[in-house]
């Protein structure tokens, strides 16, 4: 199935690999030309024309192929509504669109491009304890320890990455989307990417072990759960144990 | 005229309520029934915490409505057990308020003086026994005891020492010297200007000199956060924008509030955030506080590259990091 995921994504980029010089030429201007029309009518209204910007949208050249991915791919854009944050929703466009959309501005001009599924290849590639470590120091002060999310200000948050697809958990950290600031490959190195991902699948697939982990966020729903239930379980029997038997 | 009040009259114990299951052998009977039932309850789940214990296998998972899928075992012993220990309570509070005797009974105090005969008889005993054991005649035992009790009595006041030693300068420095490189954590590479994206952010410490070995206590002092934005986005001092490189500014991770590592850094507003009581502090500003309980900027770092086109630091840090401590200059 996750094999499945990166091809759907990422058909261009390993059509691309294979085809010989002249076809690739006509079919990545092909593209580009789908990808401009797409980019005409869906997003020129808010980030222009020639995706230069506007008041309330950033310009889109230079922000890459993997930017545009992550964006579109999830849903995040279009934009449903100007709240704090766009969140996560079944994506407008399909994958060959979202494609399109996404070579359209990496031809504008350089970005951080899609990853494909060979540099993918976490299971390989990455280190779960190497991961562990550099996920406590990089991730988890917004996106919790355990990787469940967090709070930011003023309405933001960083989002669960409880089954988050790899290609856009990689596409996050080399674009930086939103809040998130960029994560350079020269500081956390592609391996090191790789092994961050492959300890958030381990977390993902950690099984409760008694009873429910209350969304595995620590204090602020065990202590919610000890005030309510546990206070007011005291408190009932204390009723209890000072009424009169009839 | 009189001026007499009429003094409130002890009102007395009021009329003993009997309960259903003093006079009804029915609600007595069905008393001791919810009593036997709740101890059998109990019983059950000392059971089902035995059963689980030993035969359900810590590898299997059952479907629990709301929680999910969660570990047979150590469900089985935790409810087992609460059950087990809750059961026993409320039989017994039941048994005691349904069955057991509840008539008011009055027990009065006696005083707590013992009778003179009784204290002179005490006093005599004591005296008896002080003389049997020689203490007036045996001067030795006498003052090597006084010793061993005295001495003993410092010992208490000597583990007040492990209160110390004194922090010294511990508080006011860190490992940062000038010219030190920023390696990244994890990784211990150092970093060139180039690697930074505008945007990008990157968790580094000093880097080492061989053979060096980096401990929790240096981590805890000397992590440092690294935030490339474009240089025209700053609004510092003179002095602060030089101790910048080409747009990457350097700030201890080090709440100065209470000392948490303060790395949620949004890019968009450019503001840092304490994951532990909200401070926010503006980048661009040399993260001047901007909401929270934080009383002081972050302490900046003043960063250069060396003759290879690494990062280092051209001076120490200028104040002590941290929270706030009574020694603190400012």
């Amino acid at each position: 199935m996750i094999f499945a995921l990166f091809t759907i994504g990422t058909t261009f980029q390993v059509a691309s690999a294979v085809n010989n010089d002249t076809t690739t030429v006509a079919a990545r201007s092909a593209t580009v030309d789908e990808g401009k029309q797409l980019f005409l009518k869906g997003c020129s209204s808010c980030h222009g024309i020639n995706a230069e910007g506007g008041g309330i949208a950033p310009s889109l050249i230079g922000v890459g192929a993997a930017s545009v991915d992550f964006q579109v791919g999830t849903g995040r854009m279009p934009l449903e509504n100007m709240s704090a944050q766009a969140m996560r929703k079944p994506p407008i466009y399909n994958a060959a669109q979202v494609n399109a959309l996404a070579t359209y501005v990496a031809s504008l001009a350089p970005g951080p491009a899609v990853p494909t599924d060979a540099v993918l290849n976490y299971e390989r590639d990455g280190s779960i304890a190497q991961g562990g470590q550099l996920f406590r120091t990089n991730c988890a002060m917004c996106h919790n320890f355990a990787a469940q999310g967090g709070a930011l200000t003023q309405g933001k948050y960083a989002p669960t990455l409880m089954g988050v697809e790899p290609k856009y958990i990689y596409e996050a950290l080399i674009t930086g989307p939103q809040s998130m600031p960029v994560f350079s490959d020269k500081t956390i190195t592609p391996a090191e990417k790789l092994s961050i991902i492959k300890w958030i699948k381990s977390t993902e697939a950690e099984p409760q072990l008694a009873g429910s982990s209350l969304g595995r966020v620590g204090p602020v729903t065990e202590g919610l759960l000890v005030w309510t239930l546990g206070i007011g379980l005291l408190i009932g029997v204390a009723v209890w144990l000072a009424m009169k038997a009839k | 005229m009189t001026n007499d009040i009429e003094p409130i009259k002890d009102p007395g114990l009021p009329a003993h309520v009997h309960r259903k299951a003093d006079s009804d052998p029915i609600a007595a009977a069905r008393a001791e029934r919810q009593v036997a039932i709740l101890f059998g309850l109990s019983a059950v789940g000392t059971l089902l915490l035995i059963y689980s214990y030993i035969f359900v296998k810590n590898d299997k998972f059952i479907f629990i409505p709301i929680i999910g899928e969660t570990g047979a075992q150590q469900l089985g012993i935790g409810m087992g057990m609460a059950i087990a220990l809750f059961c026993i309570g409320a039989g017994a509070i039941h048994w005691a308020k349904t069955l057991m005797p509840d008539e008011e009974v009055i027990a009065q105090r006696h005083e707590f003086r013992s009778d003179d005969e009784d204290r002179a008889e005490f006093v005599k005993t004591v005296k008896a026994g002080a003389s049997a054991a020689g203490l007036g005649r045996r001067p030795l035992i006498k003052r090597s005891l006084g010793l061993a009790l005295g001495l003993s009595g410092l010992t208490p006041l000597l583990l007040l020492r492990d209160l110390g030693p004194l922090p010294k300068d511990n508080l006011q420095k860190t490992s940062w010297k000038a010219g030190m490189r920023l390696v990244t954590d994890p990784g211990d590479r150092p970093i060139r200007p180039e690697d930074l994206e505008v945007g990008a952010v990157a968790q580094t410490l000093p880097q080492l000199a061989p053979g060096e070995e980096r401990t929790l206590n240096n981590i805890g002092k000397d992590a440092v956060l690294l935030i490339r934005l474009r240089p025209e986005e700053f609004n510092l001092t003179a002095e602060r924008l030089s101790w910048t490189h080409e747009g990457i500014i350097a700030f201890s991770k080090i709440c100065s509030h209470m000392g948490c590592a303060v790395a949620l850094y949004e890019q968009q507003t450019k503001h840092l955030l304490c994951p532990c009581h909200q401070s926010t502090f503006d980048v661009t500003r040399a993260a001047k506080v901007i909401f929270g309980p934080a009383a002081r900027p972050l302490p900046q770092l003043n960063i250069t590259v060396d003759a290879e086109g690494f990062l280092v630091a051209r001076t120490p840090f200028t104040e002590p990091i941290g929270p706030s401590f009574w020694e603190r200059s400012s």
